[in-house]
């Protein structure tokens, strides 16, 4: 299938994960400094951004990502995003990652499947980097590194013809095949429904370069029009919209990518697994290709030195303590009905402990694979995170 | 015209794939084979006539003899051939040819990978039987492999290359089993939406090339001579394959088509697309007097579901079945 992909996922899933922070953030924003411990102030949450987006958007990044190869697993895609997240002094738990996780490619899951035609992907990218210029507006070196990634997308997929992206789609969406977690905002707008499948009207406008249809036309040998005839289309289309902007800036018409979560509402990012879905706990071992994309990606995010002395931040995310002990006890359930994204800010030596734990994890993986590819892979990916 | 009949389950949902729905009626022994993709495998569920028996099996895309590797389908067909039938999976990797009920592989073609990937992706995609004794499969280079099948056995051999389309191969279609004269039996398409007409033999001839308007073609059917292609752009076109003259042209769906199907004794056209509509139509062509006929006869709304694949299942078009996206069912209709 394609292998093109990497960038617009990172882009697409970095953006929705970095609509849900800006959120999460800005909700518990009720002091200007740092006074009062365990609140985010505004220069806190302006922090975290620049710190993810500048990670995101270097160019070492991007440019392994704009390499040509193949879409890997979940885990390594969640992964790297972890990393991402934690590029900052915020800190999540596996238990909160993975709901992170589900909620981004639920959104992201959800453009692609309604998004009228392939090439209203680079539109939908395109959205998410326009909200992602106005997080870090306040900086110019982080504009300049989204506006850098920009010109290069634009440059990469520009001259894809529409059965490319096409192609390109149907690798997302085999990516996204079978998960079907139901997102609150998805069902209280009737997006999603109840079974965690997306609604799909015949209603609307047409993709751009579609007709509405209804009608067949008959021509003779010489290419005249003898006859025409309509037919019930079983819908209500219209015809299509103007067609949205693919240059650095621009209107790109389309809704689709633009941030639709509010401040006053967190209880939209609320997710619940539909229940007939598989666990995905099944481990498949990594092949070594995607070990290897890993360290190179990894290897690719440039580190950050913290100061040693930040203090912990914790953020509450129901109204009162009961509450939120009770949803983490729920959490760690197996079938755990609602997950909650829990954020932190941990001190330096759990960090590091998180990671090695996660390096762990593909350490076990690769023992048990039966190929027995040399331990020097694993053994790089662990020194790595320890130098993290 | 149709009401649903009763779904068959399958073991995992299908992909989101052009033609992604096989069917095999197997008369003799009253049941019929559908086959789904579903990323790296190939759902086979053999339906007996009467409704009481479901065989399920799954077929892997993998090398054979070696452990570990797979990679994702493209596209699985049946291919029926005057001395036999078989199952033509493509994948990422290669070619694998299957005895029908997916028992035994019988042969494999591995496509040439290069050692780093490159932008351009490469697969194989669109599959067709070619009268008297081919197999032709497209790959993502544009180039048609011809593959010689003898009348039992494994000793398939590649014949021929045909590099004619310079755009990713998406499907073909042949017709004329040879119980009658006809001067072209295959129809390829590629993603620029351009087909190319040929006649089979031990070198196969190029009788014509219908240019497209940059626009896909996802799936096409040959049939009384008229090319009948479904577009990305949501319109169907029937073209006389020999003249490229354009007969028809319907504004069919508002979405992406994935999958076209003609019902060969009744001149009756499935067509299906990521709008959730199944359609169904009549054409009536008389080659003698060039005439070509389309009436639209009925529409089926698969709810909230992007169909990926849509069939008759007998040659009358008495029923026919779907699939889509995420479902793990085939959807199946019947005539009232």
């Amino acid at each position: 299938m394609s292998m093109r992909t990497l960038p617009l996922v990172f882009i697409n899933l970095g953006g929705e994960m970095l609509y849900i922070l800006d959120q999460r953030l800005r909700a518990h924003n009720t002091s200007e400094d740092n006074s009062e411990k365990g609140v985010w102030s505004e220069n806190d949450r302006k922090r975290v951004m620049n710190d993810i987006v500048g990670t995101m958007f270097s160019k070492a990044f991007m440019d392994e990502l704009l390499k040509p190869q193949q879409l890997y697993s979940h885990r390594t895609m969640k992964t790297v995003l972890t990393r991402l997240a934690h590029a900052s002094i915020m800190r999540l738990n596996p238990a909160s990652m993975d709901r992170l996780y589900e909620l981004m490619v639920m959104a992201f899951k959800n453009q692609v499947f309604l998004c009228l035609r392939p090439k209203d992907l680079l539109l939908i990218s395109y959205n998410h980097m326009d909200t992602i210029r106005e997080f870090v507006k306040d900086t110019p070196m982080a504009v300049n590194q989204v506006d850098e990634t920009h010109r290069k997308i634009i440059e990469a997929y520009s001259s894809l013809s529409e059965g490319e992206l096409q192609l390109l789609r149907q690798t997302l969406l085999t990516f996204f095949q079978d998960m079907h977690v139901r997102v609150s905002l998805f069902l209280k707008d009737q997006i999603q429904n109840p079974n965690g499948r997306f609604a799909l009207t015949t209603s609307g406008p047409v993709p751009h370069g579609t007709d509405v249809p209804g009608l067949i036309r008959i021509f003779d040998c010489r290419g005249r029009e003898v006859r025409r005839r309509e037919f019930p289309s079983g819908g209500s289309y219209t015809s299509s919209i103007r067609e949205g902007s693919f240059e650095l800036h621009g209107n790109r018409v389309i809704r689709l990518g633009m941030n639709m979560y509010t401040v006053d509402h967190p209880e939209e990012t609320h997710t619940s697994r539909a229940p007939s879905v598989k666990a995905d706990g099944s481990p498949n071992p990594l092949a070594k290709e995607e070990l290897n994309l890993l360290a190179r990606l990894m290897g690719s995010m440039k580190t950050e030195n913290k100061p040693k002395d930040e203090s912990g931040f914790r953020i509450n995310l129901f109204n009162t303590d009961k509450e939120e002990a009770e949803a983490g006890a729920s959490a760690s359930a197996e079938e755990s009905l609602y997950g909650v994204i829990n954020i932190q800010a941990m001190q330096d030596e759990q960090a590091a402990s998180e990671l090695a734990r996660i390096a762990g994890q593909f350490e076990e993986e690769e023992e048990e694979k039966p190929e027995k590819p040399s331990n020097n892979k694993g053994e790089e990916l662990l020194a790595m995170m320890d130098d993290l | 015209m149709y009401h649903k009949e009763k779904s068959i389950q399958i073991k995992n949902s299908a992909s989101a794939l052009y033609n992604n729905l096989s069917v095999l009626r197997i008369a003799p022994r009253r049941l019929t084979h559908f086959t789904v993709v579903h990323a790296n495998m190939v759902n086979m569920v053999s339906a007996s006539w009467d409704g009481l028996n479901y065989t399920h099996r799954q077929l892997q895309s993998k090398e054979p003899n070696v452990a570990t590797s797979t990679s994702l389908i493209m596209q699985a067909a049946f291919c029926v051939l005057p001395s036999r039938d078989l199952l033509v999976v493509t994948s990422q990797k290669g070619i694998q040819m299957y005895e029908s009920d997916g028992s035994i592989m019988v042969y494999w073609h591995a496509l040439d990978t290069p050692e780093t990937p490159t932008a351009q992706a490469v697969f194989a995609r669109g599959i067709a039987a070619v009268y008297e004794n081919y197999i032709c499969v497209g790959v993502s280079s544009g180039a048609i492999l011809v593959f010689d099948v003898p009348s039992k056995g494994s000793n398939i051999t590649l014949s021929e290359v045909l590099e004619e389309h310079k755009e990713s191969i998406t499907d073909m279609a042949s017709e004329c089993s040879g119980s009658q004269e006809c001067i072209a039996n295959l129809v390829t398409a590629d993603d620029g939406g351009n087909l190319c007409v040929w006649k089979s033999g031990e070198e196969f001839q190029l009788l014509n090339k219908i240019p497209g308007f940059d626009m896909s073609c996802s799936s096409v059917k040959l049939w009384k001579g008229t090319a009948v292609a479904g577009y990305g752009t949501g319109q169907i076109r029937l073209y006389e394959a020999v003249t490229g003259i354009l007969h028809a042209e319907i504004n069919a769906h508002a979405r992406w088509i994935y999958s076209v199907d003609i019902a060969p004794f009744s001149g009756l056209l499935l067509s299906a697309a990521e709008d959730s509509l199944v359609r169904v139509w009549h054409m009536t062509i008389t080659p003698e007097t060039n005439s070509v006929e389309v009436a639209h006869l009925h529409n089926e709304c698969v709810t909230d579901t992007q169909i990926c694949g849509a069939r008759f299942c007998d040659g009358d078009g008495y029923a026919f079945a779907v699939t889509g996206y995420d479902l793990s069912e085939i959807i199946r209709y019947i005539q009232s």
